[in-house]
C-alpha cells in the first residue's frame, strides 16, 4: 500500500513531536522553529500555566545553563531544563505573548518606541557582557515585544547556524564587539526610511567592519542614542552647522518664541509711537 | 542654586535689559538709569514669585502663565505711578512686562534645583 506525500509528511511531523512522558508538561502546539531547535507551547500540569518548551537538536551548552541563572527583565526566565525520553534536551521558559520585532515594526511603532526596544536590548547585552556572556545572534527574529511593551531577547549563547548576514559581524571569532555589530544592525533595521542622520551614523559606527572602530561596549552606544533622544549632539556624527542650529532651535523653541514675542512687542510699540 | 534665587537673578538681569530699552524713547532717555533700577526691582519680585511657584508646581505652561500674570500686574503698578509727559505709559510698560514675566516664568521652570524632599521614617 502506497502512502500519499501528505500522509507521509503528517506521519513525519507526528513522529518528530517531542515525547513529554515523565515531564509535567502537556504539549499544545508548535509555535516556532530556530536553527537549534523547535519551540512549542505547552501546559505545566503542576502549576496550571502555559509555558514555552524549547526542544533542542543539540545538547545544552554550559553557557545556556548560565543564562538560566541570569535574572534580567529582558532575558526570558527559564523554569526548568531536562532531557526527554528520546534523549533530546529541552528547557521550559516563560511563554511570551506578543510579537517578534519585525511584526512589531510592521504594526506601526513610532520611532521613540522602536528606539526604546533597541535600548532594552542594549541594556540586556550590557548586563550579560558584564557577566562574560555573549548573545552571538542578535536579529529581529530573536527579539520579542510583549503585550505590555516588555522586551525579551531570545536564544542566548546560541551561535547562528545559517545566520542572517545583515546582522552577523564579519569577524570569525565572535566577542562582545560582535554583539555591538548586531545591535547596530538591529538599530538600522528598526529605523524608518527617512531616518535622522544621527541615528544612521550611530548604526553605521556600531556596524563598522573594523571592530576597534565600533562602540567599545553597549552602554556607550546606548548613551549616544539617549543623547539623540535628548536633542544633544551624538558622538557618531559630526553634524553640519545648519543642523546644529536647527537642533538648537528645536530644543529651545519655546524660549526663542518668547524672545521673538518680546522683540515683536518692542518693535510694535516703537512703530506705533512713530505713527 | 535653588529656583527662587534663579528667579531673582533672571528677573534682575532681564528687568535691567527691559529697562535699558527705554533709551530708544527720547522723552525717557534722561531717566533711563532710574527706569532700569525700577525695572530690575520689578523683575526681581516677579522672578522671586515665579521661582517660588516653580518649587511647588512642575509645569512649563503654568510657569509661563504665572510669570505673565505677575509680570503684567507689577508692570501695571509701575505704569500707574509713572508719569511721562503727563500720561501713564501703560502700554509701553505692561506689554513688555507681560512677555518678560513669561520668559522668567519659563526659565525658572527649566533652571534651578528643586527642593529635596525629606524621607519620612516611622522611627
Amino acid at each position: 500500500m502506497e502512502l500519499s506525500d501528505s500522509v507521509v509528511d503528517h506521519l513525519r511531523h507526528v513522529a518528530a513531536l517531542p515525547d513529554l512522558t515523565g515531564t509535567r508538561y502537556e504539549l499544545e502546539s508548535e509555535i516556532g522553529r530556530g536553527g537549534m531547535g523547535i519551540v512549542y507551547s505547552a501546559r505545566d500540569r503542576d502549576l496550571d500555566r502555559r509555558v514555552a518548551l524549547k526542544v533542542l537538536d543539540v545538547p545544552l551548552s554550559g553557557e545556556a545553563q548560565l543564562i538560566a541563572r541570569i535574572e534580567h527583565p529582558a532575558v526570558v526566565p527559564i523554569y526548568e531544563t531536562g532531557t526527554l525520553p528520546d534523549g533530546r534536551t529541552f528547557y521550559a521558559m516563560k511563554l511570551v505573548s506578543g510579537s517578534r520585532l519585525d511584526g512589531y515594526i510592521d504594526g506601526g511603532a513610532s520611532l521613540a518606541e522602536r528606539l526604546r526596544v533597541v535600548r532594552r536590548v542594549g541594556e540586556a547585552l550590557a548586563f550579560t557582557h558584564n557577566r562574560g556572556i555573549l548573545h552571538r545572534d542578535i536579529k529581529p527574529q530573536n527579539i520579542m515585544v510583549g503585550e505590555f511593551g516588555e522586551v525579551y531577547v531570545m536564544d542566548w549563547g546560541v551561535e547562528a547556524v545559517a545566520g542572517t548576514p545583515a546582522f552577523r559581524a564579519p569577524e570569525k571569532q565572535l566577542n562582545e564587539l560582535s554583539d555591538i555589530y548586531g545591535l547596530g544592525a538591529l538599530l538600522r533595521f528598526v529605523l524608518p526610511t527617512a531616518a535622522p542622520p544621527a541615528l544612521e551614523a550611530i548604526a553605521s559606527k556600531a556596524m563598522s567592519e573594523d571592530p576597534s572602530s565600533r562602540y567599545p561596549d553597549a552602554p556607550s552606544m546606548l548613551a549616544d542614542i539617549e543623547r539623540f533622544e535628548a536633542g544633544f549632539p551624538v558622538e557618531a556624527w559630526s553634524e553640519p552647522w545648519w543642523h546644529k542650529l536647527r537642533r538648537f532651535g528645536q530644543r529651545n523653541a519655546v524660549l526663542l518664541l518668547l524672545i521673538a514675542a518680546y522683540a515683536a512687542v518692542k518693535f510694535l510699540l516703537f512703530f506705533l509711537r512713530n505713527l | 542654586m535653588n529656583k527662587i534665587f534663579v528667579g531673582l537673578l533672571l528677573g534682575l538681569i532681564l528687568g535691567a535689559i527691559d529697562g535699558a530699552t527705554s533709551w530708544f524713547y527720547p522723552e525717557a532717555r534722561s531717566m533711563v538709569g532710574s527706569i532700569m533700577v525700577g525695572s530690575s526691582i520689578k523683575g526681581m519680585i516677579v522672578g522671586t514669585l515665579t521661582g517660588w511657584l516653580a518649587r511647588k508646581v512642575n509645569s512649563t505652561a503654568w510657569g509661563i502663565v504665572a510669570g505673565s500674570a505677575f509680570g503684567l500686574f507689577f508692570a501695571f503698578l509701575v505704569a500707574t505711578i509713572s508719569d511721562v509727559n503727563g500720561r501713564h505709559p501703560y502700554l509701553e510698560i505692561m506689554m513688555p512686562g507681560f512677555v518678560v514675566g513669561a520668559i522668567v516664568g519659563f526659565l525658572t521652570q527649566k533652571m534651578g534645583a528643586m527642593p529635596v524632599k525629606k524621607a519620612r521614617t516611622t522611627a
